[in-house]
């Protein structure tokens, strides 16, 4: 074997480490496309949503149900995380690599708040006013949406996980480069499907 | 890393070892025809069955019960585990080496996809040997899946659910393929169409197939969780499940058509010897009719009761994809004209192709007009209909790509006297089987039912039928004697046994596992025709010779594929007995695990040393 791999673990990382590869590069479009198909996968949720919301079978109806302040908090915990992702990118392209592990931390544990806010939620619908996953339509629709939404955080926070303790001792190379940087378009998307969520779900619930 | 590329007898064991854990496109590829290839015969007996159940009025042959598992399996395997699996083998045979890349974008991935396809087919075939399969329909539409008792539906449910992950990451990997791995010189305008064709048929995978797993979900969600998505008492709608389902199954039908376009175009050119007509017109109509294709799902729904605006809007768009589809039957021809046609199985296929299809397409405007409609809905004519695209242009297809490229993949070159016998069996067995069910539903025969009665004036034509189907069933037959006779016996292939055009022919029959020493440095549309016309009739390197990295085989796929394979069964029968959340926990957990494993393995990969690279190339001069 006349060639090792010592190519993907150069002195200098180039600009942008996370495509330097072409396994990188594939990667980064892979991530992307399947993205789009998530896309889809979350707009049939929401379609299916949106034509069972009024189908409370007697049971309580969104405007009884959605308390606006628990959720706004939710939102403030998951924007900020997908900025503080952000700012672990930057550092990722700067090649620091402790800081961009500090702000990953500081982006799961906003992730894990979040997390802990749903549950939190989901559990005082069910014991408080019986509204579940099988009570009603309108319930089975609210669970399937929001807890595949709630299913992906908690994938997002097992995933940032395994990467961060994986690479705690090795730094930065272009073999684990493109890791960081499809994790962090995978919790961008699920932030900005929590604000659809936000809107669709509980602003509409609220006045509709 | 050299025992790969070594050749000579090897063991049994060694021999399955090697598919078990590849990684490779074209051995992958191999995985795909042959597990495809497997679904499609059992399809194809269940047709027989059905065949031979109504060759009579209010014959006995099978009971009502097991007349419904049949239909439904029948469909249900020759889309998902016949017709897909097919086709994604013959892209993973071909596109890589028509736009020079040396594999695909994720070549672990890649074996993913097809063990998640093939356990989620043997998940679905096993519910025949425990109690009864789905019964439902292909469909299964919710307002009779929820009614079907025992698990055949659950099995339907999770086999698919399994399948379609795999074909989900195929989509993903040829789009990333297409866009990443391009040869030196090969732009998007310079690909072959059946690249063109495996990028957008892609794109379409990639959309379609989520608004699928989701109603599955939901389906799975009643059934076994006792949700209410479905369950009109508690303020459920069914009509959500038959909406999402064909906002999948329509782009779906163009999934399994597209391709073949493709193929279509290929083949024609090569044995008319001239440029495809019309190149970029037939990219642009791949394109709007991927396009349209999601934007007419409703038309399966007419009768539903949308209401005439939504009916007459989804008429016209189902009429409009006419268009495009007509700009390539006529550059097909137009590609024939004035070329030097050679007429042999492969062109065959295509020549039978182009009419039956025509005719499909023409019944297909007949039932989008919407108030028609509610004349053909669930007869014979609709069965008639489907029939003639999609074995005219799936299964035709599938024919002509197989003999096209079969040196390519196998080395040996398909028997023409065979070949040409399976297409004129077939040929004649497929119309007389189908062309009479437009009438026998204009009549008036609804298609699902178990018999017929007496003294209707249906009774001839089902008889010509399943005639008909019987003739297909020896088509078949042949062609499989063909492939045992051509692995034994037959001719071995040169490298360029068809005189072709594309990057694929410029490399050796079959391709060594790297596929290209140098990737090739491509200067316009079919780049080995303008070579051969051109230059030295070789393809110029685009990259001076270096090591080349290639990816490790691995057995996790094959592992993931199992967890979910156990998995299913636990989700079937944990409304039975709760132990079976064991075999759920237990098949997800090591699939996860499975997934952990890889995630923290770092899989760096191996590299050619450029030393024998240079010796292949020195071997391929002499």
């Amino acid at each position: 074997m006349s060639h090792d791999h010592s190519s993907l673990f150069p002195e200098v990382l180039p600009a942008e480490p996370e495509k330097a590869t072409l396994e990188g590069k594939n990667k980064f479009f892979g991530q992307w496309f399947f993205l789009g198909g998530e896309t889809v996968l979350f707009a049939s949720l929401f379609g299916t949503y949106l034509a069972l919301k009024n189908s409370t079978a007697g049971g309580p109806s969104s405007e009884e149900l959605f308390g606006l302040g628990l959720v706004f908090l939710m939102t403030m915990l998951l924007l900020t995380s997908s900025l503080t992702s952000v700012y672990a990118m930057y550092h990722m392209r700067n090649n620091d690599y402790k800081k961009m592990v500090l702000w990953l931390g500081i982006t799961g544990l906003l992730g894990i708040g979040f997390l802990v806010c749903e549950i939190y939620e989901f559990a005082h619908y069910i014991t408080e006013y019986g509204f579940s996953f099988q009570s009603s339509a309108f319930g089975s629709a609210f669970f399937a949406l929001v807890g595949f939404h709630g299913g992906h955080v908690l994938f997002g926070i097992c995933w940032l996980t395994t990467l961060l303790i994986r690479n705690a001792k090795r730094g930065l190379n272009l073999y684990n480069a493109p890791k960081f940087n499809t994790f962090s378009l995978f919790w961008h998307f699920i932030d900005v499907v929590w604000v659809f969520i936000f809107t669709v779900v509980y602003l509409m619930g609220k006045v509709g | 890393m050299s025992s790969i590329a070594a050749t000579g007898k090897r063991s049994f064991g060694s021999f399955l070892w090697d598919y078990l854990t590849t990684v490779d496109h074209k051995k992958i590829a191999h995985l795909y025809l042959a597990g495809g290839g497997f679904f499609f015969i059992l399809g194809g007996l269940e047709a027989l069955i059905i065949r031979i159940q109504l060759i009579k009025p209010q014959n006995d042959f099978i009971s009502a019960g097991f007349y419904n598992e049949m239909i439904t399996m029948h469909g249900t395997t020759m889309i998902f585990l016949a017709g897909m699996p097919i086709l994604i083998g013959l892209m993973n045979a071909a596109m890589p080496l028509q736009i020079g890349a040396r594999d695909v974008a994720f070549p672990f991935l890649n074996a993913l996809s097809f063990w998640l396809f093939f356990f989620g087919g043997i998940l679905l075939n096993v519910s025949f040997l425990t109690g009864g399969a789905p019964d439902a329909g292909w469909t299964s539409y919710a307002s009779l899946a929820m009614q079907s008792p025992g698990h055949g539906v659950d099995y339907y449910i999770l086999g698919l659910q399994i399948a379609g992950a795999g074909t989900l990451m195929g989509g993903i990997n040829f789009i990333a393929t297409i866009v990443t791995m391009r040869a030196p010189g090969m732009t998007y305008m310079r690909m072959p169409l059946f690249a063109w064709a495996t990028f957008i048929t892609s794109v379409l995978i990639l959309f379609a197939f989520p608004p699928l797993t989701i109603n599955l979900f939901l389906l799975m969600f009643d059934r076994m969780f006792d949700t209410a998505f479905f369950n009109v008492a508690l303020g459920g709608n069914t009509i959500i499940y038959q909406h999402l389902f064909w906002i999948f199954g329509h782009p779906e039908v163009y999934i399994l058509i597209l391709p073949l376009f493709g193929i279509f175009s290929d083949v024609i050119a090569t044995f008319s010897r001239k440029r495809l007509f019309g190149y970029t017109a037939m990219v642009f109509a791949t394109m709007l009719i991927a396009f349209l294709g999601f934007m007419v799902w409703a038309h399966h729904m007419f009768t539903v009761g949308l209401g005439p605006v939504a009916n007459s809007i989804f008429a016209v768009g189902t009429m409009a994809i006419a268009v495009p589809t007509g700009i390539k039957i006529f550059n097909w021809l137009l590609t024939m004209w004035g070329g030097q046609v050679t007429i042999n199985s492969a062109m065959l296929w295509v020549l039978g192709f182009i009419p039956t299809f025509t005719i499909g397409g023409m019944t297909g405007v007949m039932l989008g007009s919407a108030v028609a409609d509610y004349q053909y809905h669930d007869t014979y004519f609709v069965v008639a209909h489907f029939h003639y695209v999609i074995v005219g242009g799936t299964i035709f297809g599938i024919f002509a790509g197989l003999h096209y490229w079969w040196p390519k993949m196998f080395g040996r070159i398909l028997h023409e006297g065979m070949g040409k016998f399976t297409f004129w069996v077939f040929f004649i067995g497929f119309h007389l089987t189908f062309f009479i069910q437009h009438f026998l539903g204009l009549m008036g025969m609804p298609r699902r039912y178990w018999v017929f009665l007496h003294d209707q004036g249906l009774e001839l034509g089902n008889f010509i039928s399943t005639i008909g189907a019987f003739l297909m069933g020896v088509g078949t037959i042949v062609f499989i004697v063909n492939i045992v006779y051509t692995a034994v016996k037959g001719e071995k292939a040169s490298a360029d046994p068809w005189d072709g055009r594309t990057l694929e022919w410029s490399i050796s029959s079959p391709p060594p596992y790297y596929n290209f020493e140098q990737l090739p440095l491509v200067r316009g549309l079919d780049p080995l025709w303008i070579e051969k016309m051109e230059g030295d009739g070789t393809i110029p390197p685009g990259e001076p010779l270096d090591d080349v990295h290639m990816p490790s085989g691995s057995f996790i796929p094959f592992l993931m594929g199992l967890g979910f394979f156990v998995a299913g069964f636990g989700f079937i029968y944990q409304t039975d007995n709760g132990l079976w959340y064991l075999a759920l926990y237990g098949g997800m957990a090591f699939s996860i695990g499975c997934m952990v494993v890889r995630s923290l393995k770092d899989d760096f990969g191996y590299y050619i040393p450029k030393e024998e690279l240079q010796k292949a190339l020195e071997g391929e001069a002499k």
